[in-house]
C-alpha cells in the first residue's frame, strides 16, 4: 500500500510537477520512459515517488522512446495502468508505436510536453510534435495551464480506460511556458484523486493465464478496414464519455471542462482559435479589447483536440453574430494552411453565417506570443468584419523577423 | 607559439555551453590538435553530432558540421561517407546517445567497417537532462532514475563495438590530452570503422551525487578506474573486470573498409559483361 502524500489545498506547481503527481495519484503501475527535454521531470517524478513509496509501481527507464513506448503497450496489453511522457523528438521517435497502442486499443496515458520537432534543434514550445500525432488514433486533451495539466490527467485514465472507449489519451501540455511556469494548483487529495480515477479494471490482460490472446494480429484487405472503422467509430463515440467525466470532474472539483472552451464569444464579432497557453493570452486580448476599444472579441479553444469536436465548433460558429475568425496554428504547416484552419474551415463551411477564416503560423520554436500580438491579430479581425472581405493574405506568419510573410488572397465576401 | 585554434573553431560561438571544467572542452581541443598535425584541410572534414553535451561540437568547429538526432549520428554519417568517400567524415556522440538510443547504428556501422571516426564521449551518464542512468552508468551510482544505487549491468563499448567489426578500437581519458590527440592521430588517419572513446568527466551531474562534485574529484575518479593497456593486460585475470584499459586496443589495417568494397560493387555491375566476373569480384573481396 502507497504511503499517502502530503498535499496542501493550494500549492505552487508547474505543470510538470503537476502532470507527475497526477500520475502518482492515478497509482500508476508502470512507467517506461526515455529522459527528452522538457517533459522529463513529470516521469523523474513519478520514479522519485516510487523509490520513496508514494505509488506502488514500477519505473523502468528504457534505451529510447520507442522502447518506452513499446514497453508501455506491454504493460498495458499485460492489464497494467500505464503511463509516460515524452516531448518533440522523443515524440517523433514513438510515433510508430503509437499506432500500436491505439490499434490495440491499450488506454496508456502519455503526457506530451509539447515543444518543436527539429531541424533546426530547438527545445522550446510549439505544437509540431501535437500536431504530427494527430491522426495516431488517440484521444488527445490539450492543458492551457498547471492547473488544467493535473485535471486532465486524472480524466484522461478515466476517459481511455472506460469501457466504451478503450483507446490511448494524450494530455499536451505547452513546453516551458506551461510545464516550467509555477502556477497556482488546487489539487485533490489522495484518496479523492484515486476514488474519481478508480480502480484499473484490465481487458484481455495476457496475464490472465486461464485465457490466452493475442494483440495487434495482422489483418490485410478481410478485416484491417473493419478494423480501422471500429476504431475510428470508438474515436468519435468517445465524445460523449469525454462529457460525462468532465461533468463527474466538475460535480468534485467545480472546475468545469469542455470540449470546447469559448471565452466572451456569446456577443462576439471576431474571434481567435489557438491550442494550448495562448489561449490565456488570447483572452486576456480578448478582454482589453472590448474594455479599451470596445471590439466585441472572443475566443474558441479546442479543449479536445482529437476526437476534434466538429459538431460543438459549428455549434458555436452557426447563428452567432461571428463574422471574422483568426485560426492559430502553432505548428510548421509544411506547405498547406494550418491544419487547425483547416479543421475550423471545414466545420464553419457547414454554418449558415460562415464567417471569414484566416490563418496565422505563430510562436514557432518558442517565439513568444504577446498579448498585442493577440490584439493586432483580432484587429485585423476585425478589419475584415468591417470590409465585409479579408483584407489580407488568407495564410499570415505572425511574429516573424523580417519581411512579411503570407499567401493566397480572396475578395470572396 | 601557444597553439592557434581559432583557426578550427568558430569563435562567435564561444564560450561554451559547457559546464565549467567539463572535459568536452579537452576533447574539442584534442580533436583540433589532431586534425592540425594530420595537416587536414578543415574543409574536408565532416562532422556529425547527435543530442547532448556533445552535440555542440558541431556548432564549434569551423568544418561541415550536421546536428542530427539523437543517436543517429553514425547513420547519417554512413550517408555522408557514401556519398563522399574522398571526406573525412567524423561522429561525436555521448554515451547515451551512441550506445543506448543509437547502439544499433554504433554496431552495425563497426560491422560494416566505414571509415567514419566514431569520437564516443564516455562520461558514464545523461549528463543533459540531468543524471539518467546511461548504458555505461557503474552499478551502484546514484542517478536520478536510480536513487538508490544503478542496477544496470554496463555496456563496455570497445568491446561491443570490437565484437561488432570495427577496424580500430581505443580509449583515452581527458586527463591524457596528449595520449588523446595521439590516438584521434591515429584513428582519423585508419582506414576503416575507428571508434576512440574518450573517458569524460560530468562533475557537475554524476559526480555532485556521487561523492565527487568537483572536476578534480571526477577526474582522479577516472584515472583510478582506467590505466594503460600495457599495465591491464598485466593485472591477474580476476582484476581486468576492474578496469578499464586505455590506449589503442584494437588496430587492423588490413580490414576490407566498406566504401572500397562497394566501388568495386559497383565496378561489377557497370562494367562490361564479362569484364569483371562473379569471381573476380569474390576474389577483390
Amino acid at each position: 500500500m502507497a504511503k499517502k502524500f502530503e498535499i496542501n489545498e493550494i500549492e505552487v506547481w508547474d505543470g510538470n510537477y503537476a502532470a507527475s503527481q497526477a500520475l502518482r495519484q492515478a497509482q500508476v503501475d508502470v512507467v517506461a520512459a526515455y529522459p527528452i527535454t522538457p517533459s522529463t521531470p513529470i516521469v523523474e517524478g513519478y520514479g522519485s515517488y516510487v523509490a520513496n513509496g508514494y505509488v506502488d509501481g514500477e519505473f523502468v527507464m528504457v534505451e529510447s522512446e520507442h522502447a518506452a513506448m513499446s514497453a508501455c503497450v506491454g504493460a498495458a496489453a499485460a492489464g497494467g495502468r500505464v503511463a509516460t511522457a515524452t516531448s518533440s523528438q522523443g515524440f517523433a521517435l514513438m510515433a510508430e508505436v503509437l499506432y500500436q497502442a491505439s490499434g490495440m486499443r491499450q488506454p496508456i496515458v502519455l503526457t506530451v510536453v509539447n515543444r518543436a520537432l527539429a531541424s533546426p534543434l530547438n527545445v522550446r514550445g510549439d505544437h509540431s510534435d501535437m500536431y504530427m500525432g494527430r491522426d495516431a488514433g488517440w484521444i488527445n486533451l490539450d492543458a492551457f495551464n498547471a492547473q488544467e495539466a493535473y485535471d486532465l490527467t486524472l480524466c484522461a485514465f478515466r476517459i481511455g480506460e472506460h469501457l466504451d472507449v478503450r483507446l490511448p489519451v494524450m494530455v499536451h501540455q505547452d513546453g516551458f511556458t506551461t510545464s516550467h511556469k509555477a502556477q497556482k494548483v488546487n489539487p485533490l487529495q489522495d484518496e479523492a484523486a484515486y476514488k474519481f480515477v478508480g480502480d484499473y479494471v484490465p481487458v484481455d490482460e495476457m496475464l490472465d493465464f486461464t485465457r490466452a490472446v493475442t494483440h495487434g494480429a495482422q489483418t490485410e484487405e478481410d478485416w484491417h478496414f473493419e478494423h480501422k472503422a471500429k476504431q475510428h467509430k470508438a474515436l468519435m463515440d468517445s465524445r460523449t464519455v469525454i462529457e460525462e467525466i468532465f461533468a463527474d470532474f466538475k460535480a468534485l472539483t467545480g472546475r468545469e471542462y469542455k470540449r470546447v472552451e469559448t471565452y466572451l464569444l456569446d456577443d462576439a464579432e471576431v474571434a481567435i482559435v489557438a491550442l494550448g497557453s495562448s489561449v490565456e493570452t488570447a483572452r486576456l486580448a480578448a478582454e482589453e479589447l472590448r474594455k479599451d476599444e470596445g471590439i466585441k472579441a472572443g475566443v474558441i479553444a479546442p479543449r479536445v483536440f482529437r476526437p476534434f469536436p466538429f459538431d460543438l465548433i459549428r455549434d458555436v460558429i452557426d447563428g452567432s453574430p461571428l463574422k471574422a475568425i483568426a485560426a492559430m496554428d502553432k505548428s510548421a504547416p509544411g506547405g498547406a494552411m494550418g491544419a487547425l484552419f483547416n479543421e475550423i474551415s471545414a466545420a464553419a463551411y457547414t454554418t449558415q453565417n460562415r464567417p471569414l477564416i484566416t490563418n496565422f503560423i505563430y510562436g514557432l520554436g518558442g517565439r513568444d506570443f504577446s498579448v498585442e500580438e493577440a490584439k493586432r491579430i483580432l484587429k485585423e479581425q476585425k478589419a475584415h468584419a468591417d470590409a465585409g472581405h479579408i483584407t489580407t493574405p488568407i495564410q499570415q506568419f505572425s511574429g516573424l523577423r523580417g519581411p512579411k510573410l503570407g499567401f493566397f488572397e480572396t475578395k470572396r465576401s | 607559439m601557444a597553439f592557434n585554434y581559432d583557426k578550427y573553431l568558430r569563435t562567435s560561438k564561444m564560450p561554451t555551453l559547457w559546464c565549467w571544467g567539463c572535459g568536452d572542452g579537452v576533447i574539442l581541443k584534442s580533436f583540433i590538435r589532431a586534425v592540425d598535425k594530420l595537416g587536414w584541410d578543415k574543409n574536408d572534414i565532416a562532422l556529425v553530432s547527435g543530442i547532448g553535451c556533445s552535440g555542440r561540437f558541431s556548432s564549434y568547429v569551423d568544418m561541415n558540421t550536421v546536428h542530427t538526432t539523437h543517436g543517429r549520428t553514425v547513420a547519417f554519417a554512413t550517408g555522408i561517407k557514401l556519398a563522399n568517400p574522398d571526406k573525412h567524415v567524423v561522429c561525436v556522440a555521448g554515451d547515451g546517445d551512441g550506445l543506448a538510443i543509437g547502439g544499433n547504428h554504433t554496431i552495425h556501422g563497426a560491422r560494416r567497417n566505414i571509415d567514419i571516426t566514431l569520437i564516443l564521449i564516455q562520461n558514464f551518464i545523461y549528463g543533459l537532462t540531468n543524471s539518467q542512468t546511461s548504458p555505461t552508468t557503474p552499478r551502484g551510482f546514484w542517478t536520478v532514475t536510480q536513487k538508490v544505487g544503478n542496477i544496470d549491468p554496463t555496456f563496455d563499448g570497445c568491446k561491443l563495438v570490437e565484437a561488432a567489426g570495427a577496424s580500430f578500437v581505443a580509449r583515452e581519458s581527458v586527463t591524457q590530452p596528449r595520449k588523446l590527440e595521439k590516438v584521434l592521430v591515429a584513428a582519423l588517419k585508419h582506414k576503416g570503422f575507428s571508434y576512440v572513446e574518450a573517458l569524460s568527466n560530468c562533475h557537475i551531474n554524476l559526480g555532485r551525487k556521487n561523492k565527487m562534485g568537483s572536476a578534480m574529484a571526477n577526474l582522479e575518479w577516472i584515472d583510478s578506474i582506467s590505466m594503460p593497456k600495457k599495465k591491464w593486460e598485466a593485472l591477474p585475470e580476476e582484476e581486468r573486470m576492474n578496469y578499464l584499459p586505455t590506449g589503442i586496443l584494437k588496430q587492423d589495417e588490413e580490414a576490407p573498409e566498406y566504401c572500397e568494397m562497394y566501388e568495386e560493387v559497383k565496378k561489377a555491375h557497370q562494367g562490361k559483361r564479362g569484364k569483371i566476373t562473379q569471381d573476380d569480384f569474390a576474389k577483390k573481396i
